[in-house]
């Protein structure tokens, strides 16, 4: 098994016949990822691109036995389309939607760790592990399979990155975007302990960004954990304070979260820390 | 979203919350009758408020009038004042501190308590600081209380009080999606009652669709920012001179940081999100240019964007606002050669990788 997912995993997706769930659901068939079914309440018994079959609730895609969801509702609808797939123990479930209320993150987040399903997001990119699995909306185009696992907050930062070691010819075991929100189902290390044990990654990039202290728990860790090498970056060096650049996460509040002491924590740690996305590879090396 | 003092007293009030008695007031037309000492306070969205001279105390109906006059129309810490709140003076015989926020470490909510109250929680000994993570699923119970009033060292009559508090202030971090709510200072009052002298409360953003009673204007942002806000970018003004447009917050931040270790300073952060519309391109421009850079950079790494959409904004962003600043583009991703093709035959520069860009547009912006 890859990281999280391979070609095997069964994925449904809440919300197929939406503008960004009809989209990424059929680039992840591209991608060749197994779609098994689509929810889309009222419209049961119609198909998604002629192949997949679109059900009403999740209770009903049962049949299909899904371990992943990808979840691409609006946001005042998340959390009742997460507790769905919670209430029937999806393994995995992941979360496209941005601006979901950090309240019902903590609520649905709470209540999947109580059962032992792992959730990935809200305001994320998904997973992707080449070329077994994609969940999610990684542009395809830009992988390549290798030893290399990606853990980052953002969504075009990574692909920036992936791009780049790809161009270098450096492969990767598995892509993860935690989300861009204050509250995420995984956190760094949730993610650094896996990339630990899975057998094909050799090395780990770590992308990070101001706010929080989620970076300096991450360093920490590996100091004390992580085997594998591991280079990171950090973006938001030139943020000013208490503005919040866009993620709703990324913001330095009161001191706490600043660029300079995730790289401190970093450099601390023995971790090597890039200038420049592309500054990535060469650190690899 | 921040609220004013007087609206998280108001929702204070609502959740059973002890607060002093007290009313707003906009014009001396709005006045009670003096009845007793009295405190003025500047309802303003930063805080400081006391050191800047926007707190007035009164002990006649004379003092309230003066201090009302004097309040209104002012400006506290650089920010116009319309509304005073007049509220009741405490006989204070203690101030503690009490919030809740988010611990994102914890993904829930985290209770700080102090019987070093009415100063900035920074500023008092970690030894002295109650904290308290709270398990979402449980929720508040008097358990949390008791811990909390054994290391404040609470007498018995103050601590039924404060884990009343403590459920009140947790039911309302939870019913109006809070941030945060914060009383600082939590008054112990010489008749042995607790009362919460201020209330900062702030309410995340993401949430405000099920709390359309708040509609603040946020008094940090500038013109351009609200406009911005409107037109559902997101949009941050600097003080560079570099115009940025690029797509993901990440990569946005990243395109800032690049710009800056180049020696060049951005104008402003703007990001287009995930889109596939020339028109959101197009009216990025138009912010970007109201805050008059002297040249634009465009950063996309198309994935959910697609490269070719966003070259037909560029062209028509030109043509719509006839600009003759320099424009230098990097388009990668989805489409990329159709986006490509498409500048070049409009004769806009291009380049593939974001360093190339940045280093160009440096260059033709004049160094920093």
């Amino acid at each position: 098994m890859g990281v999280l997912v391979d070609r095997n995993t069964k994925v449904i997706v809440q919300g197929i016949t939406g503008h960004q769930g009809s989209f990424h659901a059929g680039q992840m068939m591209k991608f060749g990822t197994k779609v098994v079914a689509g929810i889309s309440p009222g419209k049961s018994g119609t198909k998604f691109q002629d192949t997949v079959p679109i059900v009403d609730s999740v209770a009903d895609a049962m049949s299909f036995s899904p371990d992943a969801t990808m979840i691409s509702v609006p946001a005042p609808f998340v959390k009742d389309a997460a507790f769905e797939a919670i209430d029937q123990r999806i393994k995995l479930i992941y979360i496209l939607t941005e601006h979901v209320p950090f309240h019902d993150s903590m609520e649905l987040i709470s209540e999947a760790r109580n059962r032992g399903l792992t959730v990935i997001g809200p305001n994320g990119p998904g997973i992707t592990v080449p070329f077994e699995c994609k969940i999610g909306i990684m542009p395809n185009q830009i992988f390549k399979e290798g030893d290399v696992a990606v853990a980052s907050r953002s969504g075009t930062l990574t692909y920036e990155i992936v791009e780049s070691l790809t161009r270098n010819g450096m492969g990767q075991s598995a892509v993860i975007g935690l989300g861009g929100d204050p509250v995420v189902g995984m956190n760094y290390i949730d993610v650094l302990k896996l990339y630990e044990a899975d057998p094909k990654t050799k090395k780990i990039v770590l992308v990070g960004e101001i706010g929080g202290n989620n970076e300096e728990l991450a360093a920490k860790y590996i100091k004390e954990h992580i085997t594998k090498k591991v280079v990171a970056y950090i973006t938001g060096r030139s943020a000013p304070p208490g503005k919040r650049m866009g993620h709703a996460g990324a913001i330095i509040e009161k001191g706490v979260g600043t660029a300079e002491s995730k790289i401190k924590a970093f450099n601390e740690a023995g971790v090597k820390v890039a200038d420049y996305p592309t500054d990535v590879p060469g650190l690899l090396k | 979203m921040n609220l004013y003092e007087y609206m998280g007293k108001d929702i204070f009030r609502k959740n059973g919350l002890p607060v002093p008695e007290g009313y707003v007031v906009e014009k001396q037309s709005d006045l009670k009758e003096y009845r007793k000492p009295v405190v003025v306070k500047s309802q303003i969205l930063l805080g400081g408020r006391g050191k800047s001279g926007g707190i007035k105390f009164a002990k006649s109906g004379e003092e309230l009038k003066s201090a009302v006059n004097e309040l209104i129309g002012s400006k506290v810490r650089g920010l116009a004042v319309t509304k005073v709140l007049v509220e009741e003076m405490l006989n204070i015989q203690h101030e503690y501190y009490v919030s809740i926020t988010l611990s994102r470490e914890h993904r829930a909510p985290i209770l700080i308590a102090s019987a070093s109250g009415g100063v900035e929680i920074e500023s008092v000994p970690q030894k002295e600081i109650f904290t308290r993570v709270i398990d979402p699923l449980i929720g508040y119970s008097d358990y949390i209380g008791r811990e909390a009033s054994k290391f404040m060292n609470l007498k018995p009559e103050i601590a039924s009080q404060f884990r009343a508090i403590l459920k009140s202030l947790y039911r309302t971090f939870i019913e109006e999606d809070c941030e945060l709510v914060e009383i600082n200072p939590l008054v112990e009052t010489k008749e042995g009652k607790l009362i919460a002298a201020d209330a900062k409360v702030i309410i995340d953003n993401d949430a405000l669709y099920r709390h359309k009673e708040f509609s603040i204007t946020d008094p940090e942002k500038t013109p351009l920012e609200l406009e911005a806000q409107a037109k559902g970018y997101s949009f941050i003004e600097l003080d560079g001179k570099i115009g940025v447009i690029a797509n993901g917050a990440g990569l946005t931040m990243a395109t800032l940081d690049a710009l800056t270790l180049h020696n060049g300073k951005p104008r402003n952060f703007l990001d287009l999100g995930g889109t596939d519309n020339v028109e959101i391109v197009a009216n990025a421009f138009d912010l970007v240019l109201k805050a008059d850079p002297k040249a634009i950079l465009i950063n996309i790494f198309g994935g959910v964007t697609k490269a070719d959409t966003v070259a037909k904004g560029i062209v028509e962003a030109k043509k719509r606002f006839n600009i003759s600043k320099p424009i230098v583009v990097r388009l990668s991703g989805f489409n990329e050669d159709e986006g490509r093709k498409i500048l070049s035959e409009n004769k806009i520069e291009t380049y593939p990788t974001m360093m190339e860009a940045v280093e160009r547009v440096v260059k033709v912006a004049g160094g920093a």
